[in-house]
């Protein structure tokens, strides 16, 4: 068991909209001999499959999104195999053969920006290990030695008598040649595909519209279902009335489950309007009475409560606040957000006896199975998982995997394969959303204005506490508080972090950069709140709290960068502002600095945002930085637009109309600047997102004197007053 | 039964007639290129040309496309050949997700067809297709690359 309460083959697993989670797992050892594959495929090791004619297989287990793991993993491989790129193709092998084969593969979970992060090494070791069976396959048939020999290119080379032979035609042999017991791995310095701008390898097929997604999975005799969930949260499916929709041409079945009714056709169309035809009554109980106004209430309780768990805490609060001349306070909120994957949720099935087999784009597919096969209560080596692209992921695919029990159960009672897609609306309504959450803010700054002690506390709905409570203990969910813990960078003489746990009855998860998009927006914002009290520019105030951090260097490496590449102390044309702001997530240093204006409307509009990010090393920096624009769309779509508010126990919004998205016209310039300082591998696709909404909203304040202190912007009347 | 012309393929289906384009064309003649992302006009993902103009097929209802020449993600490229827009996107490697990239792509088509030389302007007005892994700018960079080749 690891600190989270879970191991290596046990999954956390949400399966339904009424919230909780699971911990399923497999029995299988992991790291014990793997068995090799049946089939002709001349495996040489279960990553690498060389063909005769050199082309080369390179298997990823994780899940391709939209961040580029289809192109960056096989990178790694690459480096080591030293074949040649261009007969490159990647591959995803079928969590059940993972399971099958001892999970030789590994973990197949694809979140918290890990997947480069978690399986560099291991990778680049597989195309060491590979490249080592090769030249020993090549030596055995020269009869030479292998230290002679060097791989390049796909291509083997006897130094001394400079004879060659190519991968293709020593992959057969080399795949029975033992493993080796230890390989070296290159240094940093002599890569020569880690670090280079390399085009992804689905792109073709991306702009043809040949991709199958979860959503276009076609199976032969399949049905199409459409599904409508409890609308209130945890509630409970009470009676169907279908008499309206007897005899609807292509209806075949309406299947109630527990907390949700669905009616399957020949097509989704028409299972759709059954759907909508139907009269449904639903057991709401008390979360029937929730609004977005009683979890203000409740949360306003936490953030005054007595009791709140502390994650990070030294020197003594109140002599800090005793030496302080000048107070500062602020409260700070942020709503629910849904994911809003622009494939929604969707899983096909087929359950035949004590078998199944399914179809889903999820960012664990091994998680899936693992549901799959604990819904229908049938051994997990029953079920056959097929991972597809994802249409998007951002966190709602990943420890949620809800969209597999409707799908199995629905497949179950039909007896033939079924498809059930979510419409926008449901997708909209029952997702695992982005916490919300409250920070009470108090410093005391000292005569020269620099903060002599701070207090945070935080209060709002914890996403492990509510998935996986025995992972947090003495009532500390570290998660919630990160950025305010050892992450924060600022040198603060007396502090305290603590946060009040509020749990509602709506599902929380993780939506990509997890707390960090709450906890940045309050930090960042506050410290800009704190530099002003003082008088002191944003930037410099930061630069003087920087020193004592273990990683202060490369703190002040990307804000100082930042600051630059935007010609901070340069002047601006009237109307535009500068915002500046700093974190650090999943391992990558950030900072950003924002142009906006406001004009006599109120209109917010953001002209350009720097971002500045030091992830350790970039393995392709042409995903890196379209990564960091993704990012910057992500937060400030949220900044801007995202809210998810809740009535008579419900969520309110239902479709792109109500929860709105950025598009064309409000794309700000990007300038993305990586500065890798080497020796370790941060995440790329969620940091950036944090620093956004703060960047956005300090310049706002420089723009009007207006503190936004909750988001989104489009509940603030920015205009001047 | 409704005929319908797409890709230059007759088809003839069996649906009711109110049934969105967009699903007879993914589920009746199964081509899945064509994506649902919201069903009410609002993202784009289903744009397919109708008569070489770009509609957004999740909002009309099939039988008004009898009899018109529909052409969808898989028909653009002619005879092997990338469309000059389906280029410009493999150049600018726009796609992350990809899955409103179908959508994108056979928006900007018709946009070119109609406006050889879009202005970002024009582009803002025309392009409204959401992007939820905010590929804009390489969108815009390869629309005004596909406008000069
Ligand atoms: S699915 Fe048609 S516009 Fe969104
Ligand atoms: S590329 Fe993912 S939605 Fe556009």
């Amino acid at each position: 068991m690891t600190a989270r309460g879970i191991d290596r083959r046990t999954f956390l697993v949400s399966v339904g909209a009424a919230g909780g989670a699971l911990a399923l797992g497999f029995d299988v050892r992991p790291g014990a001999q793997a068995a090799r594959a049946a089939g002709d495929a001349p495996e040489i090791t279960a990553w690498i499959v060389i063909h005769p004619d050199d082309t080369v297989i390179i298997r990823v287990a994780r899940s391709e999104m939209g961040q580029g793991t289809l192109t960056a993993l096989p990178m790694l491989v690459a480096e080591e195999l030293e074949c040649d790129w261009s007969k490159v193709r990647a591959e995803f092998p079928r969590p059940d053969e993972n399971l099958r084969r001892n999970r030789v593969w590994g973990d197949f979970s694809t979140g918290g920006s890990r997947s480069i992060r978690n399986s560099q090494e291991p990778l680049r070791r597989a195309g060491a290990t590979a490249r080592e069976m090769l030249i020993a396959a090549a030596a055995m048939q020269w009869g030479v030695a292998a230290s002679e020999c060097r791989a390049a290119n796909s291509i083997i080379t006897h130094v001394p008598s400079g004879r060659t032979i190519t991968f293709g035609q020593v992959a057969e042999a080399a795949a029975k040649m033992p493993l080796p017991k230890r390989v070296t791995l290159k240094d940093a310095k002599d890569w020569r595909l880690i670090g280079k701008p390399t085009r992804r390898l689905d792109v073709t097929d991306k702009v043809m519209g040949k991709p199958i997604y979860g959503i276009d999975v076609r199976v032969p005799g399949m049905l199409h279902a459409a599904l409508a969930q409890c609308p209130v949260f945890k509630g409970t499916l009470k009676s169907v009335d279908d008499s309206q929709i007897t005899g609807m041409s292509g209806v075949h079945k309406v299947v109630r489950l527990k907390d949700a009714v669905a009616v399957v056709a020949d097509n989704w169309w028409q299972a759709k309007k059954a759907l909508d035809a139907l009269v449904i009554d639903w057991n709401t109980g008390d979360s029937g009475q929730v609004s977005s106004d009683s979890v203000r209430q409740f949360l306003l309780g936490g953030l005054t409560a007595d009791k709140a768990g502390v994650g990070r805490a030294h020197g003594n609060l109140s002599e800090g606040f005793a030496s302080a001349v000048t107070r500062v306070n602020a409260d700070y909120f942020v709503p629910f957000l849904a994911h809003a994957t622009l494939e929604p949720q969707n899983c096909t099935a087929h359950v035949t006896g004590d078998r199944a087999e399914i179809w889903a784009p999820t960012q664990n597919g091994e998680a899936a199975l693992a549901t799959a096969a604990h819904v229908l209560g049938i051994p997990p080596q029953n079920v056959i998982m097929h991972k597809t692209m994802l249409g998007g992921g951002f966190g709602r695919r990943g420890v949620t995997q809800d969209f597999v029990p409707p799908a199995v159960l629905i497949a179950k009672e039909v007896g033939r394969p079924v498809k059930v897609v979510w419409s926008r609306e449901e997708d909209t309504g029952h997702d695992y959303y982005r916490p919300v959450a409250m920070a009470r803010m108090s410093a005391g700054l000292d005569a020269t204005g620099m903060p002599s002690a701070w207090h945070v506390r935080m209060t709002g709905n914890s996403i492990w506490s509510t998935l996986m409570p025995m992972t947090v203990r003495g009532g500390v969910d570290r998660q919630f508080q990160e950025g305010f813990l050892a992450d924060m960078p600022y040198d603060i003489p007396n502090y305290l972090a603590d946060y009040a746990i509020r749990n509602t009855h709506v599902p929380v998860g993780f939506w990509r950069c997890v707390n960090h998009t709450q906890n940045c927006f309050f930090k960042e914002s506050f410290v800009d709140e704190m530099a002003h009290a003082a008088g002191i520019d944003p930037l410099e105030y930061r630069r003087r709290m920087i020193g004592k951090h273990h990683n202060a260097a490369k703190f002040l490496g990307v804000l100082n960068t930042a600051a630059e590449r935007a010609g901070w102390t340069t002047p601006l044309p009237p109307q535009i502002h500068r915002g500046i702001a700093l974190n650090e997530a999943y391992n990558t240093f950030v900072a950003a600095v924002a142009e906006v204006s406001v004009d006599t409307h109120g209109a917010v509009r953001m002209h350009r945002i720097v971002v500045a990010l030091d992830p350790g090393t970039v393995v392709n920096p042409l995903t890196a930085e379209m990564q960091t624009e993704s990012a910057v769309v992500f937060g400030l779509t949220a900044a801007l637009y995202g809210e998810i508010t809740i009535k008579d126990g419900r969520v309110e919004q239902s479709n792109f109309n109500d929860y709105r998205m950025l598009r064309m016209a409000e794309m700000p310039r990007v300038e993305t600047v990586l500065m890798p300082s080497g020796g370790f591998f941060g995440g790329c696709g969620e940091p950036p997102v944090a620093v956004v909404a703060p960047a956005l909203c300090n310049a706002i304040f420089a723009a009007t004197g207006k503190r936004i202190r909750s988001l989104p912007l489009k509940n603030h009347d920015l205009r001047k007053a | 039964m409704i005929s319908l012309t797409i890709n230059g393929q007759p088809h003839s289906i069996d649906v009711e007639p109110d049934t969105p384009l967009l699903w007879a064309i993914r589920e009746n003649v199964g081509l899945t290129g064509t994506k649902y992302g919201c069903g009410v006009a609002q993202c784009g993902s289903c744009t397919v040309h109708i008569d070489g103009a770009a509609i957004r097929s999740c909002a009309m209802p099939v039988s008004a496309a009898a009899g018109k020449n529909i052409t969808t993600i898989e028909g653009l490229a002619e005879n092997g050949v990338l469309h000059r827009v389906q280029k410009a996107w493999l150049d600018h490697e726009v796609p992350q997700c990809g899955y409103c990239q179908s959508g994108m792509i056979m928006a900007v088509a018709a946009l070119l067809k109609e406006k050889p030389k879009p202005t970002d302007a024009d582009i803002n007005d025309t392009i409204t297709n959401i992007c939820r892994c905010g590929t804009f700018h390489q969108v815009r960079a390869a629309i005004h690359a596909a406008a000069t080749a």
